[in-house]
């Protein structure tokens, strides 16, 4: 497949030493047997005995006396009028065309090199920015394959290596969503394919138009659908990826796919056509007149009102024949009967072709009747740039070519050998690619000339002029809810907007569970598959954008879709390694798009290189453009890490708790005022403008640490990225997961006003949310001072509770927030998600409100009251097997109590305590403990119990502090926003070095927190 | 003796590795059968596993019943082979005529994989008898065309027989008449199942355990331990 090239074009160095053949071909075939054995002749057939199609007046592109337009032909009429610039092509690069030849291309040739210098397939414009990726690029011992190869591959394991690549079909996609989609995950699938690997699971980062439009209600179940029907039939898990609305992408919608392979080390694939005298076998489904001139045609132009009769361009997927593509291509692998393998994709045969024989130094003789077709009409042109699917082009010693020829009959996968590899036709420098037609010459060329000399462009480039205004108009200054009512009403609508909402209408249109190595699959913040069954080696994959923020700023824009990506892989406790990128922006002729391409690349080459993971391949899709609107700029960052054994994975889910036990919600990372680029910002106010949120990647860094730390030593019981929606999204999220409440205090700070909101809502990067079990808060707050990252206890899980507290704002059970959550795609694009009959006759709107109950057995709180079903008698949702949840239907306030309080006195109590640390280390964690325990929910929900869990905390401050509401939120406040540095230094006792943990200065006051810490506790609980 | 179980791979199958993977855990021996081989190798058991065999662009499962494989195991299951047919398989069963009924598209139309609570209706069948009977249990679902349809006379004679095997529970994911997710031949040892008890075996990569006690119940069935 193209893939981008940090080659810069260079002269054709060999063009004075290869004037063109004459026709017929002179060069001689080798007498190897395999080709011998070549269905086709070997002769020159008489030119009056080619069937041609009828005649010049069917050539579609350009009719010739004869019907053939050959080599000769071309020779003798230098004077013929083409139509390049139909094809894509400038004046410029058609006279350059003539110059490398020394003569004009024929019809084939010209067909050949305008999809082969397109946009799509040569990267001209993009090449002299991409070249950043390999220049600043951190050294990994790693890294296997990279940029140039179909895909990159990492090391893993003395013998696993993994490959993986993200890449757009997003123009297919919109001019037949089914279809594009599913291509765009047969194309992607066959990259990783090619590199020798098993591919093992796939993503998809989607993006429409409005949520609402009429049109992306044809575009996003067409495109839903096509994913799930191609990646299911392949049996690749879908374990992740996007769903995102803008009008933006109205007439542009994104669609890209990521596929993740696992190989041995020593299967590992490349594409050289190498060794003169092996056979070129085309394997896999046959060729027909599907998407032809898809690339040049299709995907480097800039849509206009045509674009409906492009139909034909997109191509057709046949999953089946993709399977038995992959299966066959595996065991021809492990037979080690490949010399190189390539997939065919964009640019169908043509780039399969050049590439392979570019890549080696070779030439190629191709005779091209050789290819099996769908339409036994087609002509040389239309073969070679026909982009049917599910094909791989293979370089085949002679003598394996029964082996070959033996297995794809297996499968029952078309092969045939089309051609051979030749060297240079004077025994240096590069051969050349002959390609014959029924015995004339159609293509004469220097295969690196279509691969590596195409046109490169420094394009204009110019920030937008509205950029400055853009970036004054600040969504801070914005009208922010400042009432506990309009806060509960806010984060009500928040989390049922098109962006934030629950994807499952999509994600379960998809087979995640195939392969049985689905470790964490969507709405986990990242995919995380089993690698090695034996070891649990594993790896971890997410892909983030957000075209929002890359608008505001390019360059920060793509180092915030990189973080968020890095995060989401670090949340799961696996170490990142690797990126990858699928560059989706306008047209690069608007300098202005250009600017922002440029800027975002860099930006992601110097994200990349501070964070210490290279980019390993990927894409660029330009011209996602309607008119003069362009789409925000996106750029989709895949980051892969590694989990040497995945049981060790942390999920985003509050778990549920045994007893009275519960977790301790910390909030890890600083919480600024950051509303700019805001999903807030834009769904209550239809706001964009500012500058998006600060990144820091050593900060990032920092806290990937600090979470694979603590996830190896058991620390975390989950945790959670947080990024659009803010920290309000992702307490919703965790906590319906599986059904566990939580209750948190707004630490100082966060109190007053519209603070509280600040808090829920503020997009700042470089935070996540973790859940602690009980006695492991100490070390854990210990190990966030080591690695300097700031750290606020924020509150706890509440297992029986059933609700979300926000203490002093708003309670909502998560029954409202289920529904809430759940219904806004099933009201947008129908009730297919929902369960059938009994849904349909009780007018329930809500889908399966608790559809998968991860845990078995629990039967959900939430059951009981289930969603928004009007009629109590909601349909039973699924229940556990045990019915238990039934006795502690009794209410989430009394179930909070009885919770806490046998806590408070028994392991709660403060005094067990500084198991030797000095008191007031004790203090912070003991901080923790007390929020715990003496945590508002505890006194609020049941007042009777208020003893008891006041006790717990810390007796005798409680008591000091009169009421312990007074008490708990200030014991629980003790560590945030950066306070939590010294606190947490504190805690530590001997880590004392650690105390300024909130590393950037951002650590406020907390004088008066620290003593109330210190105070509240006496001591501290064991860590079990 | 260690049960020797045949996980069948018809071209376009997908779920073969995790019924073997299943069987495995359970303690079978797997052997691993081809479609174009009409040889069982001396199997005690068979599964036919999920997937889209040829492609399923036909019917699903219409072309598969007529793999060489196939008439050697429908003669062997009217013989009382044991036979466990998931997803696909269920379909290529049905297709078979070794049950009764056929399985449609979904009647939402759309794909659908989710976490399904079912009850076992029957725990008289080889594949069944590790679970007690009205045994409420969490495995995954993931079909298109997993729409139980049979006329009504068969739906009755398969209730009114014991040969429901599992219903739905909490939400039918697919339109099932009468919420059936799976059955069973009269004999019991022919069983059809939509959901995926396979992707249910071990804790890190399915919702639950509860799947594997369908490949147990066949190590016990086949050890001669009544049901």
């Amino acid at each position: 497949m193209i893939e981008r090239s940090e080659v810069m074009g260079q002269p054709e160095p060999a063009l004075a030493d290869h004037p063109s053949a004459p026709d017929p071909a002179p060069v001689p075939l080798s007498a190897v047997d395999a080709v011998a054995r070549m269905a086709s002749p070997e002769s020159p057939v008489p030119a009056e005995a080619v069937p041609v199609g009828g005649g010049a007046a069917e050539l579609p592109v350009n009719g010739y006396p004869g019907g053939l337009d050959t080599v000769s032909n071309a020779t003798a009429t230098p004077g013929d009028l083409q139509p390049y610039a139909e094809l894509g092509l400038r004046d410029d690069e058609y006279d350059r065309i003539r110059q490398i030849l020394r003569r004009r291309p024929t019809q084939s040739e010209l067909a050949m090199y305008s999809i082969m210098w397109s946009e799509h397939c040569s990267y001209k414009s993009s090449k002299v920015h991409l070249r950043q990726f390999g220049e600043k690029a951190p050294p990994s011992d790693r890294m296997l394959a990279g940029i140039g190869e179909n895909a990159g591959v990492i090391q893993i394991s003395e013998q696993l290596a993994v490959t993986f690549k993200v890449e757009s079909h997003n123009h297919p996609s919109f001019v037949e969503p089914h279809q594009g989609a599913a291509t765009g995950v047969g194309g992607i699938v066959r990259d990783i394919l090619a590199m020798g690997a098993r591919p093992v699971a796939v993503m998809d980062p989607l993006r429409f138009g409005a949520a609402d439009h009429p049109d992306t209600a044809r575009v996003l179940p067409g495109v839903v659908a096509g994913i799930g029907t191609y990646g299911n039939s392949l049996g690749l898990p879908n374990i992740g990826g996007e769903v995102v609305f803008d009008a933006c992408y109205q007439g542009n919608p994104l669609v890209n796919a990521l596929c993740l392979g696992v190989l041995p080390v020593q299967r590992l694939q490349n594409k050289a056509a190498a060794g003169p005298g092996n056979v070129v076998v085309l394997l896999g489904a046959k060729t027909g007149r599907d998407g032809i001139g898809g690339v040049s045609v299709l995907a480097s132009a800039t849509f206009d009102d045509g674009s409906a009769q492009r139909r034909p361009s997109v191509q057709v997927g046949d999953p089946f024949m993709e399977k038995l593509l992959i299966e066959a291509c595996l065991e021809l692998y492990d037979a080690q009967l490949v010399v190189g393998i390539q997939d065919l994709g964009g640019a169908g045969l043509t780039c399969a072709l050049t590439e392979t024989a570019a890549a080696a130094g070779t030439g190629m003789r191709v005779w091209l009747e050789r290819v099996e077709l769908r339409e036994a009409s087609m002509q040389p042109h239309e073969i070679l740039a026909s982009e049917s699917q599910e094909r791989m082009l293979l370089i085949v010693a002679p003598e394996k070519l029964d082996a070959v020829l033996r297995i794809a009959e297996k499968w029952g996968v078309p092969a045939s050998a089309i051609g051979e590899v030749t060297g240079a036709p004077e025994g240096s420098g590069p051969g050349r690619l002959l390609v014959t037609w029924q015995g004339h010459t159609v293509v004469d060329v220097p295969p690196g000339s279509l691969v590596d000399d195409g046109p490169v462009y420094a394009r204009p480039m110019r920030e937008p002029a509205d950029l400055i205004l853009l970036q004054a108009d600040r969504a801070e200054t914005l009208p922010r809810p400042a009432t506990a009512e309009a806060l509960r009403e806010t984060l009500l609508r928040m989390i049922a907007s098109p962006n934030l909402c629950d994807k499952t209408w999509v994600t379960e249109q998809y087979d995640r569970y195939v392969l049985g190595n689905t470790v964490l699959a969507q709405p986990e913040d990242a995919g995380v598959i089993r690698i090695d069954e034996r070891s649990g080696l594993g790896v971890a994959i997410s892909v983030d954008g957000n075209g929002r923020y890359t608008r505001l700023d390019p360059y920060h824009g793509a180092k915030l879709a990189l973080a968020e990506a890095y995060r989401n892989v670090a949340v799961t406790g696996a170490k990142p390694v690797a990126v990858t990128d699928c560059l989706n922006f306008g047209s690069p002729e608007d300098p202005g798009v250009m600017w922002q391409f440029a800027e975002a690349v860099r930006g992601l080459a110097d994200g990349c290189a501070e964070l210490g993971i290279p980019v390993t391949g990927g894409n660029v899709s330009f011209y996602n453009q309607t008119g003069a609107a362009a789409i925000h700029p996106t750029p989709v960052v895949g980051v892969l890490g590694v989990l040497d054994d995945v049981a060790e994975r942390v999920p985003m889910g509050f778990a549920r708790t045994t007893g009275n036990d519960h977790d301790l919600i910390f909030l890890l990372g600083e919480t600024r005022l950051e509303l700019s680029g805001s999903e807030w910002a834009w769904v209550t106010h239809e706001h964009l403008g500012g500058v998006p949120p600060k990144v820091n990647l050593a900060a990032e860094r920092s806290l990937a640490e600090l979470i694979a730390e603590a996830a190896r030593v058991g620390h975390l019981r989950s945790a959670h990225d947080l990024s659009d929606g803010g920290l309000a999204q992702a307490l919703v999220e965790s906590s319906l997961r599986h059904g566990v409440g939580a209750r948190i205090a707004l630490p100082e700070g966060f109190t007053a006003g519209s603070m509280p909101f600040v808090f829920l809502f503020s997009e700042s990067a470089g935070r996540a949310m973790v859940a602690v079990p009980r006695g492991h808060e100490k070390a854990f707050t210990a190990l966030c001072v080591e690695r300097g990252v700031s750290w606020t206890l924020i509150g706890v899980t509440d297992t029986a509770g059933n609700e979300l507290e926000i203490r002093d704002q708003f309670t909502i059970g998560l029954p409202e927030l289920r529904a809430a959550h759940s219904a806004t795609l099933p009201g947008l694009f129908g009730e297919g998600a929902a369960t059938l009959a009994e849904s349909v006759a009780t007018g329930t709107s809500t889908p399966d409100a608790e559809p998968t109950g991860s845990d078995q057995g629990d039967t959900d709180p939430i059951v009981g009251t289930a969603p928004a079903g009007p009629d109590g008698a909601d349909r039973a949702e699924p229940v556990g097997s045990d019915g238990a949840a039934s006795a502690p239907a009794a209410g989430p306030a009394a179930a909070a109590g009885p919770d806490e309080a046998p806590a408070a006195p028994g392991d709660a109590a403060p005094a067990t305590a500084a198991s030797g640390d000095a008191a007031r280390g004790a203090a912070a964690s003991g901080d923790a403990a007390s929020t715990t325990a003496a945590n508002p929910d505890t006194a609020t929900a049941n007042p009777d119990e208020a003893a008891s869990p006041s006790a717990a905390t810390a007796s005798p401050d409680a008591a000091a502090a009169g009421p312990d509401e007074a008490a708990s939120p200030d014991a629980a406040t003790a560590s945030p926003d950066g306070a939590a540095g010294p606190d947490a230094a504190a805690a530590a006792g001997d880590a004392a070095p650690g105390a300024k943990v909130s590393g950037d200065g951002a650590s406020s006051t907390a004088a008066g927190d620290q003593e109330a810490a210190a105070r509240t506790d006496a001591g501290d609980r064991p860590t079990d | 003796m260690t049960a020797r179980i045949g996980v069948v791979t018809f071209p376009g199958s997908l779920d073969d590795r995790d019924a073997a993977r299943a069987a495995r855990i359970a303690g079978a021996e797997v052997v691993s059968l081809w479609h174009d081989d009409p040889d069982l190798h001396g199997v005690d058991a068979v599964v036919l596993p999920g997937g889209f065999s040829y492609g399923d662009y036909l019917r699903c499962g219409a072309i598969a019943r007529f793999a060489p494989v196939m008439g050697t195991i429908a003669a062997g299951a009217r013989a009382g082979l044991p036979v466990l047919g998931i997803c696909n398989g269920f379909q290529i069963l049905c297709e078979a005529h070794l049950l009764p009924g056929a399985l449609t598209r979904n009647q939402h139309l759309h794909f659908r994989n989710r976490d399904q609570v079912l009850r076992i209706e029957s725990a008289g069948t080889a594949w069944t008898n590790a679970y007690q009977p009205g045994q409420e249990i969490l495995i995954p679902v993931k079909n298109g065309e997993g729409c139980y349809v049979a006329d009504e006379r068969t739906l009755d004679e398969l209730e009114a027989t014991g040969r429901v095997v599992a219903r739905y529970l909490g939400g039918n994911p697919n339109g099932s008449l009468r919420d059936i997710a799976g059955i069973s031949n009269e004999a019991g040892n022919v069983v059809g199942l939509m959901p995926h008890p396979e992707h249910a075996v071990e804790a890190l990569t399915g919702p639950s355990l509860d799947g594997l006690g369908f490949f147990t119940s066949i190590l016990k069935h086949l050890a001669g331990v009544p049901a």
